[in-house]
């Protein structure tokens, strides 16, 4: 394990130029807003007084109607988009971004997707050989190294795309609803692996997502999110320990934290 | 899915594929059969022309295939006198075509990189396309003289604009989500092209290279007709024996040529089936 933060520091390279809003987060806390707010140039009101933090080793998890600025947050969280308003710190030098689309490159095959991130970074090959062959055994993606996207099933592409946003080892992962085009079974599949895969790495998380019952699953921490402009209606702790099982998804407990999460976002629409 | 999902489908795969060869050689006969069909109705209608609507007289404007095929391709001095011509030709269109992919490719990287030096070229890149080539070919002759070199410029210029909208084109479709993954890397300005931008543009760029490349064979033979120093091409053969009423010959240079512009193209799909079929839609045929 000491040797992988190593790798974690061998492998971001030395700050460059930071986005100008986002800021390094006190120790102890991954990535906290203080009331963000986004406004885009053609008018549109993203976000409005938003303020949350992720703890280190914690997932949150972000739902909310369609257009309540979840995918803006996680934009401004990464540096990709400026806040137009507030504060934005971020304790990993760079997060490790899972988009909805696998966004992988149709001409590379599987491996050198995964090194991709590593590759940018200027990670030597040697290293690289070995950062991509952890991901890849992590995501149980071992046997497919030589196939190219295209020869991949929807559910194998997020699973290179995870893979790669391992390789880099970021302390705090940026979900981007990353199951929302699966299918059912092929999303609970990849819930429960995520949660494996936590539950080894322990990393901070803010994970975007449609799903009540994956947002219960996942998270220490549900935020429910208005409709346009996105504020924070209600916050629920999830009081589960780790490692949490897939059948957590049928006791009764974990029902009614998901109704209450439900009914929170039922009052978002209002 | 997994492992056991994938030798799942290996297996139908392979159940199947004694029905595909067999497909495939129907498929193969489809293939070859429609255009057979149209070559022989062409010379059919080709003979009745020669001999119910032409007076013998009048022959010599359309001689009959087989005239055509005796005085061309059998008569070996003849067919050997229009290989030659059609190597040189060649050799200026290769050459032109190799000198305007590089330029061609080299504006569009350019321009994709500023958009002020898309602003500066583009513009002139869109008038050099737009000049008749038959109306600026004496004046490339005045200025660079009647031979090889003044070919490859006219060649140059017609086949240019395909590469640079097509290699520009390319360029600027990469998806906006592998834009935000290397941002997310702050990857320099080089990894962004040779990782992302280059790979992703080269389909469109063999699309180009296809397109050019025909232009690059008519602009040899156009050459021709106004460069008549140097080594005879194709263009300046079918210009003499047009001359001379050899009417046989005339028809087997056309011929040659056409099917010297058809194994160009052929050469570049075949290219881009072999360097971006894996991974592409337009690379397959």
């Amino acid at each position: 394990m000491a040797s992988r933060t190593e790798d974690l520091k061998q492998a971001l390279k030395p700050e460059e130029k930071r986005v100008s809003s986002v800021r390094p987060a006190p120790p102890g806390t991954a990535l906290s807003f203080q009331d963000v707010a986004k406004t885009f140039p053609d008018g549109t009101q993203a976000l409005q007084d938003v303020s949350l933090t992720v703890g280190d080793a914690e997932i949150v998890a972000v739902v909310g109607p369609s257009g309540s600025g979840k995918s803006t947050l996680l934009r401004i969280a990464s540096g990709l988009t400026d806040a137009s308003s507030g504060t934005v710190a971020v304790g990993s030098a760079v997060p490790g971004y899972v988009f909805q689309d696998p966004t992988l490159l149709p001409w590379r095959t599987v491996e050198a997707n995964v090194g991709l991130l590593a590759e940018l970074d200027g990670v030597a090959k040697e290293e690289r050989r070995r950062l991509v062959a952890d991901a890849i055994a992590l995501t149980g993606l071992t046997g497919f190294e030589r196939h190219r996207p295209k020869a991949l099933s929807g559910g194998m592409r997020m699973r290179v795309s995870l893979a790669r946003a391992l390789t880099v080892r970021p302390s705090l992962f940026l979900f981007d609803e990353p199951f929302g085009a699966l299918d059912e079974i092929t999303r609970e599949r990849l819930g429960d692996e995520l949660l494996r895969l936590y539950t080894r790495e322990r990393f901070a998380g803010l994970f975007v997502t449609h799903s009540v019952v994956e947002s219960v699953l996942l998270a220490t921490r549900v935020v429910v999110l208005s409709a346009r402009p996105g504020r924070v209606l209600a916050q629920l702790e999830v009081p589960f320990d780790y490692p949490r099982d897939g059948k957590l998804r049928f006791d009764t407990a974990f029902t009614r934290i998901a109704l209450s999460v439900s009914e929170a976002l039922r009052e978002s629409f209002t | 899915m997994t492992a056991v999902d994938e030798s799942a489908s290996l297996a139908t795969a392979s159940v199947t594929s004694s029905r595909r060869r067999s497909s495939r050689l129907t498929g193969a006969v489809w293939m070859v059969l429609p255009p057979i069909v149209v070559l022989s109705v062409v010379v059919g209608v080709w003979y009745l022309v020669t001999y119910a609507f032409l007076a013998p007289r009048r022959r010599f404007l359309l001689p009959p295939p087989h005239q055509v095929v005796a005085e061309g391709f059998l008569d070996w001095a003849r067919f050997h006198e229009i290989l030659s011509a059609l190597a040189a030709s060649a050799k200026v269109a290769l050459v032109g075509l190799a000198i305007a992919s590089a330029l061609g490719m080299v504006f569009a990287i350019l321009m994709s990189q500023a958009p002020w030096i898309e602003r500066a070229f583009y513009p002139w890149a869109v008038v050099l396309q737009t000049i008749p080539i038959l109306a600026i070919g004496p004046l490339i002759g005045f200025w660079f003289g009647y031979g090889f070199w003044s070919k490859i410029i006219v060649c140059v210029l017609i086949a240019l604009f395909p590469i640079i909208t097509n290699t520009l084109f390319g360029l600027r479709s990469v998806d906006p989500g592998h834009h935000d993954l290397f941002t997310l890397r702050r990857a320099s300005r080089w990894r962004r092209l040779s990782r992302l931008e280059l790979p992703g543009a080269l389909p469109a760029v063999f699309t180009g290279l296809r397109i050019s490349a025909g232009l690059s064979v008519i602009g040899a033979i156009v050459g021709d007709f106004f460069f008549r120093q140097g080594e005879p091409g194709i263009g300046r053969l079918i210009d003499d024996y047009t001359r001379s009423l050899e009417s046989g010959p005339l028809f087997v240079a056309v011929i040659v040529s056409s099917v010297f512009g058809l194994a160009v193209f052929w050469l570049f799909g075949l290219a881009a089936h072999v360097i971006v079929g894996p991974w592409h839609e337009s690379g397959r045929r």
